[in-house]
């Protein structure tokens, strides 16, 4: 006991690795062996991670828990690990949604050996990305959780899947090049990669000093910040999604598995969101300032092309993708809004929005996306149009499928309204087009779930499912038992939300 | 006057062997005449080879024999490689029955190493030319011997023709470079010849006429692969190492006591010429289909190499060149060797001949390519460190753009060796049933092969000691 | 006396490669067992010498010392610094690996394995060199073995072409650097009147600006051809695709180092002042190797065509990093030269197993190889991940340092070097994904047996080395650092 409260955060993020590990030499035919020991093994960095919540000090300033080790001594690289509020809520999330995810999966059949290899793999991945504290391991564990995934959707996806997986990886992975190069950069300028150090060197930099060698003269410290600040904003725009590169989001949902997606959906996207909040505003907080329009402009733009796009599609999954892209551009919102007006009270409720957003996003799209696979699962469409009039049919499923999509819609009472509320409130004062607009958006988010809810659940009964070998059961107790989490969640937080916030809020005030 | 012996020693115990085998001839059965004339010789070669060694050292470099010869470590040296030559070339002779069988042909091998061996020692224009006609007449035959083989007897006459117009032509400058010094010692004419003339110079390139045909140099190089596919193939061995040999004995001598100064045109002549014959060489070799007109003009174009070292003219160059020399003896020897061995089962010299030959006999193959690694230029065998020598030895006297043609030469030559070992080792028989056709090594071709390639490896590993002998020898020429 | 381990680890091979000529040609199996001993023996005592490397003390360790020829200086002198224990380490798993895997080898496994093994002893011995001549000594011998290996038991369409292309290429840039070599012996022997061939002795030469200026480029190019250098590098797809299964792993494992390393011993640590000079223009033809050979890789259709111009593009990061000449981009080289030497190895490995089973290793008539062999599968993709410079891979490891070289001589070039990235990612991903999944050809059905043991052993212990390099730097990084001081001290400064 005494090792893991003094090496909590890496028991947390190595321990699936080492379950990964263990499970590689069972014998490939135990399935539910395999399954068993991949839901406990993830379950046990949530318990961690709870006692993690518990012994977090939200009052204390900078990273806790902090862990040190050597690790790259000759680029002065150190395995650096630790969370402040901000990372203490997404790890949160990590860890809640992979036992969910697995839970999720436990349908599959084939390859099951390799497949929670292959999850419990990608949680030590996304889990890295939040603790690092040093920008290597941060770029480390950032490219590490790709490989899972690529592999999940090339796998276990479905039809285009082969399409879909490469369009991810290349796109991710060249979105993360200019990530890379910045990093690198830094790393040159100044011999270190812990953040800590960076964050106050890299500010205290004179704006007009030269820097980068440039055909006989030298960049100015101005010019390289402001090509690194959109280095940075690419790579994590990108795996965020803002629009306009959102379009490997949809095909990387729609063809991955369904747990896939629920993490996909639920963590990835964060962590593009969380690269903002880490690194974009800490390290570039004048051209975040600068460019807060641009940016602004690109989120209301997600919010509002996210929304159309997924009105217009026929294909379940394929709208629940892109509502992800339109609940992300309110992130991304709150983090333009935030970089306006940096130090305000207002900034600092736009990101308690932000972050909070990321948070119920992760926890609703996961259940968004679970629920597809449910249907899918029985009726093998997932084409609007072949659906229909199912309430009657699936009635528990009905009712938990409305439920999420009133989160997902923003439904006071439910925690999607606080973070929205929060965001467009930050956002008001400092940049009203925009906000007027995400509320337009807003508005859209409401039309398309409603499409989606009445092609499901309502309207004319497709007598397909009704009768004979098509006739669709309803949800089972195993699928009841992965949403009740998320739903109890999404319940309490829309109308509890402070226990949470109040971290949030505490790490978002210290932090900018 | 001075009369040491010694100097001659090898010499003196090579006409007691001849004699011996003379009178033991007739003693000899019929049946076992072969097989006792050849043990004979090559014994009685490899005792002289001991005692020589052993009790003829010269303590000091001297003129001796009424100024005739040297007796120095430089013509040691080369007599040493001489009779060893001869020896390998005496055990190869053994399963050759037109050769074996003929006491009268290793006499003559006896008579051409006696030549030789004064090639390298004389001081005297007149013993030079006495040695070289010593050597060449008995070659003469030698190549012709196998009367009942046309091929035999034409590169015998060929042989002859060549030889004795370059012999007249080499005399003819011998008088005249007496004519301009008045004096027929070599280190005397040194002194006489210090300022050249046309006229002088002149005399100089009907030398090298000469000389060159006895190194098989470019222009004076056509007769080698007729003469070489034509004799029988120990003797051919025999041609391109020993009397190549001696006669770069002669080039070195005469080059350095006659020019001792650096830089003449002398020197950019035999650049130029050495230029010349690497290329050429190794430009023909790549196109022959049959190995021993492969092995002849590799031959030549080894001579080329080997006259970097002569062109260096320094204390490197000349070891060099005499390393360059030992390194090929014991190579090509062998490579001749192989090329005995197996042309006597496969009956054809022709390079598709030796399809499958490492299925056939792997230790033939091996042999085989140790012999062409080394001509080469790979190591860890001497051929390498030959090269590497004489490059260096150019390359300290600036000799760059010589060095240059040398190793452009020798990656032509890496494409026809390796081209060879590729129809040894790679290509199969038509049938593919190489094991029903084994190749037979027999006793004394064992023993010749395992003696040359173990030394080719020494030279390439431990060439300390060998490198040391030679520094000896160019030493005693400065 | 101390142990003598690195001419022990030098000379098992060679002598391993007599005895091994000594026995009968049918006792195929005590053959091969003998070949195994030895190899395992090599790597045991590299492990040895990696580990047992002070590096507290630093600098070169191990050192033995004969005079080989005393009047012109030439001695036996071996020792191993940070930058060449871990390549003395990486050619010891290779040759074991290589062993391993050719097992089942048949036709002539005696010359096979004794010709590997006198390749072997080559490599051994360059990488331990200390002197000038010895140098050049091994380099051959690690050469020429090559020719027969590929000609005899190479792929039949192309080998004799192929062979003889790499030989004389190889030949070329060889004794170019020779002349080179040559000239610094000379010179040297002007300036301090000492005749050696001691490239600790050389380094103190003093060699003027000129003279360096002249002859760095022959030398450096010499042996860098062996490295892959555009633009002489077409005889490396050519050689590795022609290659046996163990030869190739030989090759761009372990040979393409060695010209690396030659190039960098010889070349930038004897003539410091000439590599400032001439830094740019090797950047330059590194950088077209980085981009160009991904690009080629891109478009290939047979898997070893593709693996050799990835060889030639990660060969290009080994020249990049050094003509940085910085300690970044210096320490990026050295662990590039390991990670792709182990990378390598094993995609060749892997490539060879399906090989030997489908007949075919033209992309698209392959696919579904993970069912059949899943062990090949993994390793093959782990071995991709390190090729694309995954994170948590070797390739990373070692990448990143390069890029941070780059970054501090001309920045611009990083950010063009890196789009042989996303290149790389691309065609290793299409490579995995046709092989490895999709459906198999009904072709291939019942011809696909496992592979056997040792051949897990093989590419077991490749993936592990790979992994563990990638996540845990710390083991080879420190060392290579030490040997980049050593090279850094000769360039002045730093």
């Amino acid at each position: 006991m005494d090792f893991i409260s003094t090496h909590l955060l890496t028991s947390i993020l190595f321990f699936p690795i080492l379950a990964a590990l263990a499970i590689l030499f069972f014998p490939t035919e135990q399935i539910k062996l395999i399954r068993w020991t991949a839901l406990i093994a993830s379950l046990v960095p949530f318990v961690l991670s709870l006692l993690l919540w518990g012994r977090f000090d939200a009052s204390a300033a900078g990273f806790q828990f902090s862990e040190q080790y050597p690790w790259y001594d000759a680029i002065h690289s150190s395995f650096h690990v630790g969370v402040d509020g901000l990372s203490l809520t997404m790890v949160m999330l990590t860890t809640l949604l992979t036992p969910l995810a697995i839970l999720a999966s436990f349908g599959v059949t084939d390859r099951v050996k390799a497949y929670m290899i292959l999850f419990l793999l990608l949680e030590t991945g996304m889990l890295g990305v939040f603790m690092a504290v040093d920008l290597l391991i941060f770029f480390v564990f950032w490219e590490v959780g790709l490989v899972p995934m690529y592999f999940l959707i090339n796998q276990w996806g479905s039809a285009n899947r082969n399409y879909a997986s490469l369009k991810f990886m290349i796109y991710t992975m060249g979105g993360s090049l200019g990530l890379l190069l910045a990093i690198q950069m830094l790393g040159v300028l100044f011999q270190t990669y812990d953040l800590v150090t960076i964050y106050t060197r890299w500010n205290a930099l004179e704006a007009s000093a030269n820097l980068l060698p440039w055909f006989g003269s030298y960049l100015t410290v101005e010019t390289v910040k402001t090509i690194a600040f959109w280095a940075f904003v690419i790579a994590f725009a990108i795996k965020v999604p803002v629009w306009p590169f959102h379009t490997w989001l949809p095909d990387a949902h729609t063809e991955a598995p369904t747990a896939g997606s629920m993490l996909l959906a639920g963590v990835l996207l964060k962590l593009g969101a969380y690269g903002f909040l880490r690194l974009v505003l800490p390290l570039y907080p004048a051209q975040s300032a600068q460019y807060a329009g641009w940016l602004a402009f690109l989120a209301v733009m997600a919010i509002i092309f996210g929304a159309l796009g997924a009105y217009g599609q026929n294909d379940f999954k394929r709208l629940v993708a892109y509502s992800s892209v339109n609940h992300m551009g309110f992130v991304l919102l709150g983090v333009a809004a935030a970089a306006k007006v940096a130090g305000t009270a207002d900034a600092t409720i736009a990101l308690n929005g932000a972050v909070f957003q990321m948070f119920n996003h992760g926890l609703s799209a996961a259940g968004m996306f679970f629920l597809v696979g449910v249907i899918y699962e029985r009726a093998h469409t997932r084409d609007l149009n072949q659906l229909g009039g199912l309430f009657p049919i699936v009635p528990v499923y009905g009712a938990i499928l409305l439920f999420t999509s009133m989160a997902s819609l923003g439904l006071p009472g439910l925690s999607g309204f606080v973070s929205e509320f929060l965001v467009v409130r930050g956002a008001w004062a400092s940049m009203p087009i925009f906000a007027a607009l995400a509320m337009i958006g807003l508005l859209m988010t409401g039309a398309y779930i409603l499409k989606g809810i009445k092609k499901v659940l309502h309207g004319p009964l497709n007598e397909h499912w009704a009768h004979g070998e098509h006739q669709l059961t309803d949800i089972s107790a195993r699928e009841v038992i992965v949403m009740a989490p998320l739903m109890a969640l999404i319940l309490i937080l829309g109308i509890w939300p402070a226990w949470l916030l109040d971290v949030i809020n505490k790490a978002m005030s210290m932090l900018f | 006057m001075n009369l040491n012996l010694l100097a001659i020693l090898p010499e003196a115990l090579l006409v007691l062997l001849a004699v011996a085998i003379l009178i033991l001839d007739p003693l000899f059965k019929a049946d076992s005449r072969r097989v006792n004339l050849g043990w004979l010789a090559a014994g009685g070669l490899t005792l002289i080879l001991l005692i020589s060694f052993l009790a003829g050292q010269p303590a000091q470099n001297e003129l001796t024999l009424g100024g005739m010869v040297r007796f120095d470590w430089f013509a040691f040296a080369f007599k040493m490689f001489f009779i060893f030559a001869a020896a390998i070339t005496a055990l190869l002779m053994m399963d050759v029955d037109a050769l074996a069988n003929r006491a009268e042909a290793y006499v003559l091998l006896l008579a051409a190493t006696i030549g030789m061996n004064l090639m390298a020692a004389s001081a005297d224009l007149v013993m030079l030319y006495l040695a070289i006609e010593t050597t060449s007449i008995p070659l003469y035959v030698l190549a012709g011997f196998l009367t009942d083989n046309d091929k035999s007897t034409e590169a015998g006459f060929k042989y002859l023709l060549f030889g004795a117009m370059t012999s007249a032509i080499l005399l003819y400058g011998f008088s005249l470079l007496f004519g301009f010094a008045g004096t027929t010692n070599l280190a005397a004419m040194a002194v006489s010849l210090a300022t050249p003339t046309v006229f002088s110079l002149g005399a100089l390139l009907l030398v090298l006429v000469g000389f060159g045909f006895k190194t098989s140099i470019v222009p004076f190089h056509f007769w080698a692969p007729d003469v070489y596919e034509g004799a029988s193939t120990p003797i051919a061995g025999f041609l391109s190492t020993a009397s190549k040999a001696a006669g770069f004995a002669v080039l070195l001598r005469f080059s350095l006591t006659v020019f001792p100064q650096t830089g003449s045109q002398w020197q950019y002549t035999l650049a130029v010429i050495s230029i010349l014959t690497m290329t050429i060489g190794n430009l023909v070799a790549l196109a022959q289909k049959n190995i021993k007109r492969m092995l002849a003009y590799s031959s030549i174009a080894h001579a080329g190499y080997a006259l970097i070292g002569v062109v260096a003219a320094s204390t490197l160059g000349t070891a060099s060149a005499v390393f360059y020399m030992m390194a090929y003896i014991l190579t090509n020897l062998a490579a001749f060797a192989i090329v005995t061995v197996a042309g006597r089962v496969i009956g054809s010299d022709d390079l598709r001949a030796y399809d499958g030959l490492s299925r056939r006999s792997p230790y033939l193959a091996l042999a085989m390519l140790v012999a062409f690694l080394s001509l080469a230029g790979m190591p860890p065998f001497g051929g390498f460190v030959a090269k590497l020598l004489v490059f260096a030895a150019g390359v300290e006297k600036g000799w760059i753009g010589l060095v240059i043609a040398g190793i452009i030469n020798s990656i032509i030559g890496v494409y026809y060796y390796l081209t060879t070992l590729k129809y040894v080792y790679l290509y199969r028989m038509e049938g593919e049933d190489e094991e029903s056709y084994p190749i037979p090594v027999s006793r004394p071709y064992a023993i010749a092969l395992t003696v040359l390639v173990a030394g080719v490896i020494l030279l390439g590993t431990f060439f300390a000691p060998w490198y040391d002998l030679t520094v000896k020898a160019a030493a005693s020429l400065f | 006396m101390q142990f003598p381990i690195l001419s022990v680890i030098v000379f098992t091979p060679l002598v391993t490669s007599l005895l091994i000529l000594l026995m009968k040609p049918e006792r195929k199996t005590e053959v091969r067992v003998a070949a195994l001993a030895a190899a395992s023996f090599a790597l045991l005592l590299s492990i040895w010498v990696f580990i047992s490397y002070d590096k507290t003390a630093a600098g070169y360790q191990f050192l033995e010392k004969y005079s080989w020829l005393p009047a012109l200086g030439i001695s036996y002198h071996v020792g191993v610094d940070g930058m060449s224990a871990p390549l003395v380490l990486l050619t010891g798993v290779v040759m074991f690996t290589g062993v391993l895997i050719s097992w089942g080898i048949d036709d002539r496994p005696r010359e096979f394995f004794a010709f590997l093994f006198l390749l072997a002893g080559g490599v051994f011995g360059v990488f331990v060199s200390l002197d000038l001549f010895m140098l050049f000594f091994f380099y051959e011998i690690a050469v020429f073995p090559m020719y027969l290996l590929i000609v005899i038991w190479g792929w039949v369409k192309t080998r004799e072409y192929a062979a003889m292309k790499l030989t004389l290429y190889l030949f070329l840039g060889s004794v170019m650097a020779l002349v080179g070599a040559l000239a610094m012996y000379w010179v040297n022997y002007q300036n301090t009147g000492i005749l050696t061939f001691d490239m600790l002795q050389l380094e103190k030469a003093g060699f003027s600006g000129q003279f360096q200026y002249i002859w760095f480029m022959p030398v450096f190019m010499g042996f860098a051809i062996l490295g892959g250098i555009f633009p002489f590098h077409n005889w490396s797809p050519d050689g590795h695709v022609a290659a046996p299964t163990a030869v190739s792993m030989f090759h761009a494992g372990v040979l393409m180092k060695l010209g690396a390393f030659a190039a960098l011993r010889v070349g930038v640590m004897l003539l410091p002042e000439g590599a400032k000079q001439w830094a740019w223009l090797i950047f330059i033809l590194a950088m077209v190797n980085v981009v160009y050979g991904a690009f080629i890789a891109m478009i290939q259709t047979d898997l070893k065509y593709v693996i050799g111009f990835s060889s030639v593009s990660h060969m290009g990061l080994v020249m990049l990093g050094i003509a940085t000449l910085t300690p970044e981009g210096l320490t990026g080289a050295g662990l590039q030269m390991f990670s792709h030497g182990v990378m390598t190895a094993l995609f060749f490995a892997s490539v060879g197993m399906i090989y030997d089973r489908a007949h075919t290793r033209m992309i698209p008539e392959l696919g579904g190889m993970v069912k059949a062999l899943p062990f090949v599968a993994i390793a093959f993709t782990v071995g991709g991940l390190v090729g694309m410079g995954m994170p948590g891979f070797s390739g990373f490891v070692a990448e990143f340092p390069i890029f941070m070289g780059v970054w501090k001589t001309q920045w611009l070039a990083a950010v063009i070097a890196s789009i042989s990235i996303i290149v790389t990612a691309a065609y290793i991903l299409i490579a995995v994904r046709k092989v490895f999944f999709g459906k198999m050809p009904a072709k291939f059905e019942g011809h696909m047996t496992p592979i056997s043991a040792l051949d897990k052993v093989a590419l077991f212990t490749l993936v592990l080395l790979m992994t563990g390099l990638g996540m845990f730097p710390n083991l080879l990084a420190p060392m290579i650092s030490l040997g980049v001081q050593n090279v850094l001290r000769l360039l002045g400064g730093a």
